[in-house]
């Protein structure tokens, strides 16, 4: 089972980029890009040099790492589908959401550490907007201790669904709203940001790494996706509550939960235009909020 | 007793004078310091807890002795003591500073001693004693330089907070002495005091320890004495003094057997506040040091969070939420007083080479400090609760406190909001520490400030060494402190049977720290594969897209950072900002600027304050200091008392009669 996790985790995360951009492409009318894109990105990225700028410090060259690290770690704690995670005790929630901030911390760090006010502009937003992501993530958080009554992220995310009734699924559907939006916007995916654009005055994940190149831009865009992967499967928990048959069945069923979680983003993607950025915090806020009232439900 | 002469030894520094006098005093501190940590920590070791009579005639004998919780707090007071007389042989040496240098090293020494004395005192006159000692030498030591009117002024707030909150502890302890029957800080029996009473102690000990220790409504004195007070002083005062604050309300709270259910939500709701506008404050400031000092309140919050679940778990009877409230309070006590003093001993390592505190005037320090700069980020990592360093495993306690709170009751909505809005504050920390971090030592410099800027000497890095080695070392190997941490609860709380719950078998640092320190190797790991590999690295200019030349005024300054987040919270900040208005085809050089007011100063108390004056202003219409007036007034107010006593009705009658 660890092993099926471990080559989930490390190897799945950029086909979710290659299934959006298909789905993208397929709105759009044309036939895009391989499925495979993003790993022919990666592996080409990997292999060459590095450009840094001047006004840099080791700063700037540890941020990626850090952030890769943290999201790895943060990927053994979450159960995937059916199967328990690898690593899992009391509070493991709460380290999760903190490995979140700390590769928060060396993104924007990094950004800032090459002086321009582009990247400046992109991690200010970043800050910004986990102040209103993160209350959420608890909040969904709270709403699940609350009905399992136990404090690790594997039991957690299994046990409500064991008996599923309507004063379960209320806050779990409430919470499943909150945490898709914090997912958009923690993966800075369209509404919140638009991957595509770089040179933009609005964007802002694209903006932090404008200055990174080579392996290490490799290693950003590996660690996006494997971002997008983890937030996943945790919503996935929330969203399918439903258990088939054997063990053997549960992994294919996950990765088709994941595939087709990446469809819908493809499609939001394409059906929706990014907001304007002083909108953004009224969306996070409205995650916020779906995510309190779920909370607030349970205590009728 | 060992502890009786180290209180003592700071004394000794009353006679240096000369140039060698500080390094002799700093030679004394570190004496203390060292026996100090050694007896604290016999304490641990030891089982019983000694205590000694001495007489002292008018309140009665006097009683010192050394629990677990005593020796706990006595830790970061020698520890910082030893390590900021140290810092300040680089960075207030007496050959620069000769007119108030001898002041400082002089009050240094008091504080140290009076700290340590209200820490092993039993008995409130004694407390009193050490805690009067502390707050006037503190006094003396935020007005060092007391030529600037800026430190005169925020050493009178502080004289005037500290007195009110000595007013209402003397009222505290006076009532204690009425109603217990003696000065003695022993823990009551029960039902011997009515429930009023009880209230009444509670209210008075939040009100005189809070304003010590800066919870939020009472923080008003704190940022401007922070602020101006040289480096290694407002590392003491917020990491060790303000401590004193939460170690009185602990040591008087722990003296109730029975708690009533409020208590533990107001302290929850008092923790959330202050920990919520504490760091948004923060967020606003322009100034390091003063930015620093809003942060003290947040963590403060944080540790007064710890205790309101301790509180709660006592009053309902729920072991586990004391062990958790209480180590997260406990340890929150240590790790910020190590992570704060490291800020500011870095905050005045930039202050001294620079000459500046303002955040956007500096940048790119990291290239000229590069000690200073790997210090500062330790502890902003630190500070932020991230993982691997000590701060998380603080919050780590307390997170859990709320969930178990959450998830098994006692029902309380009020207070099971506390983990998300603890995320907020997460999250805003971090932010702010981004913008500190980012605007002081990267990118490139603002201004010439940093041009003469150098790392500093051996004396001031030291110290901060030790304590960033504190920070990871808690952060990572968090099992070795536990035992401190369970003896220093029990004692908080003799009536329950915690024994066989020990804080590592409610949290699992065991497991905590086998992922930090595969997250260092990780990191480490990576780092050498991807960066010592043979790859052609280039150098550039930072890519500003294609602009062709840019230059250090363009980068993003700390306040623009920030501005998105004070735009977001202006409904509790309240900016004022001063645009200027461009007009003609070809503007003149225009300046724009803003600033957050602290709000219970600026906002509520200067007003409320000028309000009255105007309002006695009208009594002066009376006041002309000439002494022939004021003997008509004695002469007019005799007068008037004569005529009460006349029988007025018999005098009516006897003239208006036919």
């Amino acid at each position: 089972m660890i092993i099926f996790h471990l080559l989930l985790l490390i190897l799945m995360p950029p086909l979710l980029f290659g299934v959006i951009n298909k789905t993208k492409a397929w709105f759009g009318g044309r036939s895009g890009m391989p499925l495979l894109q993003p790993y022919y990105d990666i592996i080409k990225l990997l292999r060459k040099g590095m450009v840094f700028s001047t006004t840099t410090t080791w700063i700037f060259r540890i941020g990626p790492i850090v952030t890769l690290t943290t999201m790895f770690i943060a990927g053994l704690l979450v159960p995937m589908g059916r199967f328990n995670a690898p690593v899992s005790f009391t509070g493991d929630l709460i380290l999760f959401a903190y490995l979140f901030g700390l590769s928060r911390f060396f993104t924007t760090a990094a950004a800032l550490d090459t002086g321009s006010s582009f990247e400046g502009m992109g991690s200010a937003r970043e800050v910004t907007f986990a102040i209103l992501s993160e209350p959420a993530l608890f909040f969904a958080f709270s709403v699940l201790v609350k009905m399992s009554s136990s404090f690790s992220l594997t039991t957690m995310l299994h046990s409500p669904f064991n008996e599923l009734s309507v004063d379960i699924a209320a806050p779990l559907v409430l919470i499943a709203i909150g945490l898709f939006i914090v997912m958009l916007a923690e993966s800075c995916r369209i509404p919140v940001d638009d991957p595509t654009t770089h040179l933009e005055l609005t964007m802002i994940h694209e903006a932090m790494v404008l200055d990174h190149s080579g392996p290490l831009f490799g290693i950003i865009s590996y660690a996006s996706a494997l971002k997008l992967f983890i937030l996943g499967t945790v919503l996935l928990h929330i969203i399918f509550p439903f258990q088939i048959g054997t063990a053997w069945i549960n992994w294919p069923l996950f990765i088709c939960e994941m595939l087709g979680l990446a469809f819908v983003i493809g499609v939001i993607e394409s059906i929706m235009a990014r907001l304007q950025m002083n909108h953004v915090p009224y969306l996070l806020i409205s995650a916020l909020l779906f995510c309190a009232f779920g909370f607030v439900l349970l205590f009728r | 007793m060992v502890f009786a002469v180290i209180s003592g030894l700071p004394t000794i520094l009353l006679p240096n004078s000369s140039r060698w006098g500080q390094k002799i005093a700093s030679g004394f501190m570190c004496c203390s310091t060292l026996l100090g940590l050694v007896g604290s920590g016999l304490a641990f070791m030891s089982t019983e807890n000694p205590t000694l009579k001495f007489p002292w005639p008018s309140m009665g004998n006097s009683t010192i002795g050394i629990d677990g919780l005593s020796a706990f707090f006595l830790v970061p007071v020698f520890l910082i003591g030893g390590l900021g007389s140290l810092y300040g042989l680089g960075y207030w040496p007496q050959n620069r500073h000769p007119s108030n240098s001898k002041k400082l090293i002089l009050f240094w020494g008091l504080m140290v001693g009076g700290m340590a004395l209200l820490l092993i005192s039993r008995h409130a006159m004694a407390f009193l004693l050490g805690w009067e000692l502390m707050a006037l030498s503190a006094f003396f030591l935020v007005t060092t330089e007391d030529n600037h009117l800026e430190n005169r002024k925020a050493g009178w707030i502080y004289l005037i907070s500290t007195h009110l909150g000595t007013l209402s502890l003397l009222a505290l302890f006076s009532l204690w002495r009425w109603k217990s029957g003696s000065f003695a800080l022993q823990p009551i029996s029960a039902n011997t005091l009515s429930l009023t009473m009880t209230n009444v102690f509670f209210f008075l000990a939040i009100l005189g320890f809070g304003l010590k220790a800066g919870i939020m409504p009472f923080h008003f004195w704190l940022p401007a004495a922070h602020a101006t007070a040289p480096s290694h002083v407002s590392a003491i005062l917020s990491g060790v003094v303000l401590k004193m604050g939460i170690y009185g309300l602990v040591r008087w709270l722990s003296l109730f057997p029975e708690i009533p259910r409020a208590w533990g939500s107001i302290i929850i709701v008092l923790g959330l506040i202050s920990g919520l506008a504490g760091v948004l404050f923060a967020i606003g400031q322009h100034d390091l040091k003063r930015l620093l000092a809003y942060h003290s309140i947040e963590n403060i919050g944080i540790i007064l969070m710890g205790l309101g679940i301790a509180l709660v778990g006592k009053s309902y009877d729920k072991p586990v939420l004391v062990v958790l409230g209480m180590s997260g309070c406990l340890l929150h006590v240590w790790n910020h007083c190590f992570f704060k003093s490291l800020l500011f001993l870095c905050a005045g390592s930039v202050v001294h080479s620079t000459q500046t505190r303002q955040i956007d005037l500096l940048g790119g320090l990291a290239k000229s400090m590069p000690l200073t700069a790997a210090m500062f980020l330790i502890g902003a990592v630190a500070i932020c609760g991230l993982p691997p360093l000590n701060g998380f495993i603080s919050e780590l306690f307390i997170y859990l406190g709320f969930f178990r709170i959450v998830a098994n009751g006692p029902e309380g909505l009020a207070v099971a909001f506390g983990a998300p809005v603890l995320a907020a504050i997460g999250a805003l920390a971090t932010a702010c520490f981004v913008k500190v971090y980012g605007a002081v030592f990267l990118g490139s410099p603002r201004s010439n400030c940093s041009d003469a800027c150098h790392e500093s000497p051996f004396f001031m890095t030291v110290p901060k060494f030790i304590l960033a080695g504190l920070c990871i070392l808690i952060g990572i190997a968090p099992m070795l402190f536990t035992d401190t941490i369970s003896k220093a609860v029990a004692i908080w709380n003799p009536a329950m049977q915690l024994g066989s719950i020990s804080p590592d078998s409610v949290a699992p640092l065991l497991k905590i720290s086998i992922l930090s320190i595969a997250l260092i190797a990780g990191v480490l790991i990576i780092s050498l594969v991807i960066l010592c590999g043979k790859k052609k690295v280039q150098s550039a200019g930072t890519w500003d897209c294609g602009y062709a030349k840019p230059d250090s005024r363009m980068q993003y300054t700390a306040s623009s950072f920030a501005q998105s987040i004070v735009m977001l919270f202006s409904w509790i900040l309240r900016p004022h900002e001063h645009n200027p208005q461009l007009k003609e085809y070809f503007p003149k050089a225009q300046k724009m600027e803003s600033h957050i007011d602290e709000i219970v100063l600026d906002r509520l108390l200067v007003p409320v304050s000028n309000m009255f004056r105007r309002f006695c202003g009208w009594f002066h219409r009376f006041q002309h200091g000439l002494i022939q007036h004021y003997i008509l007034y004695i002469l007019i107010t005799l007068f008037l008392m004569i005529c009460i006593q006349m029988p007025f009705k018999e005098l009516i009658y006897h003239w208006f009669k036919h």
